[in-house]
């Protein structure tokens, strides 16, 4: 068996300490840096407005909890609600009228009025929400898996 | 560190950079060893304490969001939600008064070891603006979290800049981003905190750095009257920094302790319509001023008191800048007696002025 020296021995002793001071200071560096996740209420239902406020081929966009949503009115008296965030880079997207298409200025994305990705780079289609009209109040809300 | 000189990168970079300054300064440089030897580790913790600040201070612009509305949410953001952010806002505030503490222990014990003489005088004077600017860190990092404390202490403060005879009005606006403290004020105050004195502080501690390498140690008057054989010195590497970085990390245990058993309330939210509260009182290292200023008598002569007292304290401090250049003419008083003297009687007026502020 080896015999560990006096000044080895300090020498462990020293580099376990500096290993540790050193992950001492690191660790609540690291974990400072990570944001705390901020909880906001995640609204099940939102009402946008009247129906006789919003014209056929306009569209706006509106808040739902933290995520943006795209509300069309299309020409022929149709609502549609889907999220306004392009699925290739998270660009917000808009309403062609004159195309009857949802497209993406960042990279030229082509979506169709039910979100289905048509053209372009979007690899996945855009989530729809249900739309109801109540007592003329348009009220969307998250569908059902 | 002579076996990275030998090395292949250390080769490498000589080659190209001529690394034979830094070689020489890491082999030759050597401490003096007497019984000030002590005063020698001062300038260095105050750097240390200094880049513990530059360091906290960038972890806190991470959530830190300067405005009316939102500092003082994001301070109790900080200190209450995010993973040690009690922890690091505590070593910033703790951390502050502990540098500027050690600024002005290594000023005095630079001052009365007189180790400000020639050739020194240039490391003097820019070790003095650098204290000058702490203070101004301190002031300015005060307001920041926006709460009442720090509301009141900045409109005693600014306003107090505002008595500096025909620019003091001017002065005045141009602190406070208008005619009162308001959300103005404090972006300026962060712009100043965050921008403004940590460029001119990382030129003058350059400067500051440089003059002390170029000219070594200062050996006081009686070393220097040793015979060479009784002279004792140990070499500046290794010696001197792992002595040095043992105390830094005493320094830092003290922050730690005081920043968790004894953390800074964040107190109430500044509001300018609230009456100040009661024992609104600068930071301690103001305090000598602010106490003064209280005992001048509202005239004297055809002036009033504060703005001569202000007055003073601006010719006091521009005088014990240049000290270095003074020179007494009249043989009759030991020039070295002379400086101790006065520096004692600095010292005591300033601890003295402090300690009444605290008490009356």
């Amino acid at each position: 068996m080896t015999k560990i020296g006096r000044r080895d021995f300090v020498n462990y002793l020293l580099g376990f300490g500096g290993i540790s001071a050193i992950a001492a200071i690191f660790y609540p560096i690291g974990r400072y840096l990570v944001p705390p996740p901020i909880r906001e209420a995640e609204p099940t239902t939102l009402k946008v407005g009247s129906i006789d406020e919003f014209p056929a081929n306009s569209s706006k966009i509106v808040r739902f909890g933290r995520k943006p949503v795209i509300l069309i009115r299309d020409s022929g008296e149709n609502i549609h609600a889907l999220t306004a965030t392009c699925t290739h880079l998270d660009c917000i997207v808009q309403f062609s009228e004159d195309r009857q298409q949802i497209i993406c200025a960042c990279h030229n994305g082509v979506y169709d009025l039910t979100g289905k990705n048509v053209s372009g780079p979007p690899p996945k289609p855009l989530t729809e929400f249900a739309v109801k009209v109540i007592d003329k109040e348009i009220v969307i809300s998250q569908m059902k898996a | 560190m002579s076996n990275f000189f030998d090395s292949r990168v250390a080769r490498w970079l000589d080659d190209r950079l001529d690394l034979s300054p830094i070689k020489n300064l890491v082999e030759h440089k050597k401490v003096p060893i007497h019984h000030h030897t002590v005063w020698y580790y001062m300038g260095g913790v105050t750097l240390f304490l200094f880049l513990v600040q530059v360091f906290s201070g960038i972890l806190l612009l991470m959530y830190y969001r300067p405005g009316e509305n939102s500092a003082y949410e994001s301070m109790q953001f900080i200190t209450s939600k995010v993973h040690f952010g009690w922890l690091i806002r505590n070593i910033h505030a703790w951390g502050a008064n502990i540098m500027v503490l050690f600024a002005f222990i290594h000023m005095f014990s630079v001052f009365f070891t007189k180790a400000f003489k020639r050739p020194r005088e240039l490391t003097w004077a820019t070790g003095f603006i650098l204290l000058v600017l702490a203070m101004g860190f301190g002031f300015s990092g005060y307001l920041l979290p926006w709460n009442e404390l720090a509301f009141f202490a900045t409109k005693v403060g600014t306003d107090i800049a505002g008595v500096v005879p025909i620019i003091g009005e001017k002065l005045k606006i141009v602190l406070r981003g208008g005619d009162d403290v308001t959300g103005a004020t404090l972006s300026r105050f962060f712009g100043i905190h965050v921008a403004i004195l940590p460029a001119l502080t990382t030129v003058l501690l350059g400067l500051h750095l440089l003059f002390v390498q170029r000219q070594g140690m200062s050996e006081p008057e009686f070393f220097e009257e040793l015979p060479e054989a009784k002279k004792h010195y140990i070499p500046f590497f290794p010696d001197f920094v792992l002595r040095d970085a043992l105390l830094w990390l005493v320094v830092l245990i003290i922050i730690l302790s005081l920043a968790v058993f004894f953390p800074w309330e964040l107190g109430l939210k500044a509001d300018p319509l609230a009456s100040a509260p009661m024992g609104i009182r600068p930071e301690w290292y103001f305090m000598f001023m602010f106490q003064s200023l209280k005992f001048l008598p509202p005239h004297i002569l055809f002036f009033e008191g504060e703005t001569l007292g202000v007055l003073f304290f601006a010719v006091a401090g521009i005088f014990w800048m240049l000290i270095p250049f003074v020179k007494l003419q009249n043989g009759s008083i030991n020039e070295s007696k002379f400086f101790t003297y006065f520096g004692l009687a600095t010292l005591a007026f300033m601890l003295g002025m402090t300690i009444l502020g605290y008490l009356v």
